[in-house]
């Protein structure tokens, strides 16, 4: 190991806060400004702390009242999740006999690569079509016909983190098992399959946050409550007459809550699958 | 074997086709014609859409424009991230938590994200407006979002914030791969901390940022979300991008036919920029074997 000098720690230590300092502060300002009184936040100078705290938002957001603020708030919560869960168990569907498939047979690979060149079509190219046929379907205002479209960015994706963590389990154990007397669909179920579960559900989180995500199809495709995801909510709120700034902050802190919460818990893994797919890539 | 693979990719397949390879034939056709959004569909126009689109003023400023955000805010973001990494891999108190708390702005959904950055830079009541005038580097209040010299410049600071970090997850992965007996090694013979970080520690980088600057420019061409919550485009059209621009011709003047020729425009030119970055890292991928 090098020595270091003291000047050199005092620098990195104060290069380190000013890093936490650049992280921190505008997500701590989005959790004071939903916590802060109206008041406050008009206020010249602004106040950086409230006088009072007050958590009074978070309860008219999730409230179920009718006709109010929380009842469109919480149709919107509803429908991203709905819309997320649904698109993410279909993207796994369609990506693991898909993955496994590639994985094992390379010679089919090449109309795999062609599914992930999807991946640089802008959504705008796709959105004219997308509307005439959801339109067409009666699919448009509709969480099926959204969770439907949401396959065009989470199937490639899925399929493509897949293959990784296929590539990575030996073929020879398949193998051994079949030697054993185990079909295909009995090996898959007790071999492969067990051993790629740590990948499916990186992949699985990686879907639902791409979904969560989502903005512009559903800007596009939903106009109500009964279909409207949180993004679109958020946007109209920021977007709309609301004067109470505490309250668009509220809306944004509750939407950042379950990507971030998944964030925390799973960095390892979403790491390790951001770099092995993007290394292999 | 063949045949069972492809009875396994035959769902994902059918599924990709329908929703991603029919769209995108039909954008082709669309894109000949004089349809529109609502009502006729349209009559045979050949090329007149390509031509009218290219020769357009509001094409070139837009593809401008994009460049702009995309070279600035990618280069931003990736020299950000590296020395962030390197930070991140020194010793100091709190080193697992600031690494920790690095995913925070990746995992803030995008429309979030461009919402609390709207809302700091509200001309009125922004945290940022206050913050540099309570320290005395701004005399009155500015409207960031709402000046064309500025707009561009405080989305790419808001696009910045949150995907830097990613780069710097990337970039800390691939740092940490280095053998800690090269650099010692490399100490032994006299490298000082740039040579060092140049003939020793980058080749580690290249691979892993060479994906991470592929992938980053690719969506910053297609940039839309960010821009549409914080600015529309706006002020005088200073933050229409190539996707905002597609967006209005299609759908907010309806003209279906004229806005699929200019999202093929745009698919083109983003499937160009890919080859040439596929080429590039062919070559950096050779020059490390």
């Amino acid at each position: 190991m090098e020595r270091k000098s003291v000047l050199f720690s005092l620098f990195v230590h104060a290069c380190a806060l000013l890093l936490a300092a650049v992280i921190l502060a505008p997500l701590v300002w989005l959790f004071v400004m939903s916590i802060s009184p109206a008041a406050d936040l008009t206020a010249k100078p602004l106040r950086w702390w409230p006088q009072a705290v007050d958590f009074s938002r978070y309860g008219i957001l999730l409230s179920s009242i009718e006709n109010s603020a929380g009842a469109a708030f919480v149709a919107s919560l509803i429908n991203s999740i709905v819309v997320a869960g649904m698109a993410t168990i279909a993207a796994l569907a369609l990506a693991i006999p898909a993955a496994w498939a590639v994985s094992r047979t390379p010679a089919v690979g090449w109309s795999l690569y062609m599914v992930i060149a999807t991946y640089m079509l802008p959504p705008v190219a796709l959105a004219v079509p997308l509307y005439f046929g959801l339109s067409h379907l009666g699919l448009l205002n509709n969480v099926f016909g959204l969770a439907l479209v949401y396959l065009t960015i989470l199937a490639p994706f899925t399929t493509w983190l897949m293959k990784s963590g296929f590539d990575a389990i030996p073929r020879e154990i398949e193998a051994a098992a079949m030697m054993d007397g185990a079909g295909l669909l009995a090996t898959l179920r007790i071999i492969t399959l067990p051993l790629a579960a740590p990948v499916m559900a990186t992949s699985a989180l990686f879907a639902f946050l791409l979904a969560w995500d989502e903005f512009f199809y559903a800007l596009l495709f939903t106009s109500d409550l009964r279909a409207k995801t949180l993004t679109v909510a958020i946007a109209d709120l920021a977007g709309g007459r609301v004067s109470d700034y505490g309250l668009i902050a509220t809306a944004g802190v509750l939407a950042a809550l379950p990507p971030v919460a998944i964030g925390l818990v799973m960095q390892r893994a979403l790491i390790s699958g951001l770099t092995s797919g993007g290394v292999k890539g | 074997m063949t045949t069972r693979a492809w009875l396994l990719m035959l769902p994902l397949l059918a599924v990709m086709v329908a929703v991603i390879g029919w769209p995108l034939v039909d954008t082709v056709g669309l894109s000949f014609t004089d349809a529109k959004l609502v009502g006729t569909a349209g009559n045979f126009v050949g090329i007149d859409n390509y031509v009218k689109t290219i020769s357009g003023s509001n094409f070139q400023r837009s593809l401008i424009t994009t460049a702009e955000f995309a070279i600035i805010s990618v280069f931003a973001e990736m020299v950000l991230g590296v020395l962030a990494a390197l930070l991140l891999n020194q010793q100091f108190y709190g080193r697992t938590v600031l690494r920790g708390l690095m995913i925070l702005p990746w995992a803030l959904p995008t429309v979030v994200n461009a919402t609390l950055w709207r809302l700091i830079y509200n001309p009125e009541y922004g945290a940022l407006n206050a913050a540099l005038t309570q320290i005395g580097l701004l005399d009155a209040y500015r409207s960031w979002l709402g000046e064309p010299g500025t707009a561009l410049a405080s989305l790419i600071v808001a696009d910045c914030w949150k995907n830097f970090p990613l780069v710097a997850l990337i970039a800390l992965a691939a740092l940490q791969a280095v053998p800690r007996d090269i650099t010692a090694a490399s100490l032994v013979d006299g490298a000082g901390p740039f040579a060092r970080f140049r003939f020793v520690i980058l080749p580690y980088l290249a691979g892993p940022l060479m994906v991470a600057l592929v992938l980053r420019t690719i969506e910053a061409f297609k940039v839309f979300d960010i821009i549409w919550v914080m600015t529309r485009g706006g002020p005088a059209n200073s933050t229409r991008t190539l996707s905002i621009l597609v967006y209005q011709e299609a759908f907010s003047f309806q003209r279906a036919g004229s806005g699929a020729s200019l999202a093929l425009i745009v698919t083109l030119l983003v499937a160009v920029l890919a080859a040439a970055y596929a080429a590039l890292v062919r070559k950096t991928a050779g020059s490390n074997a």
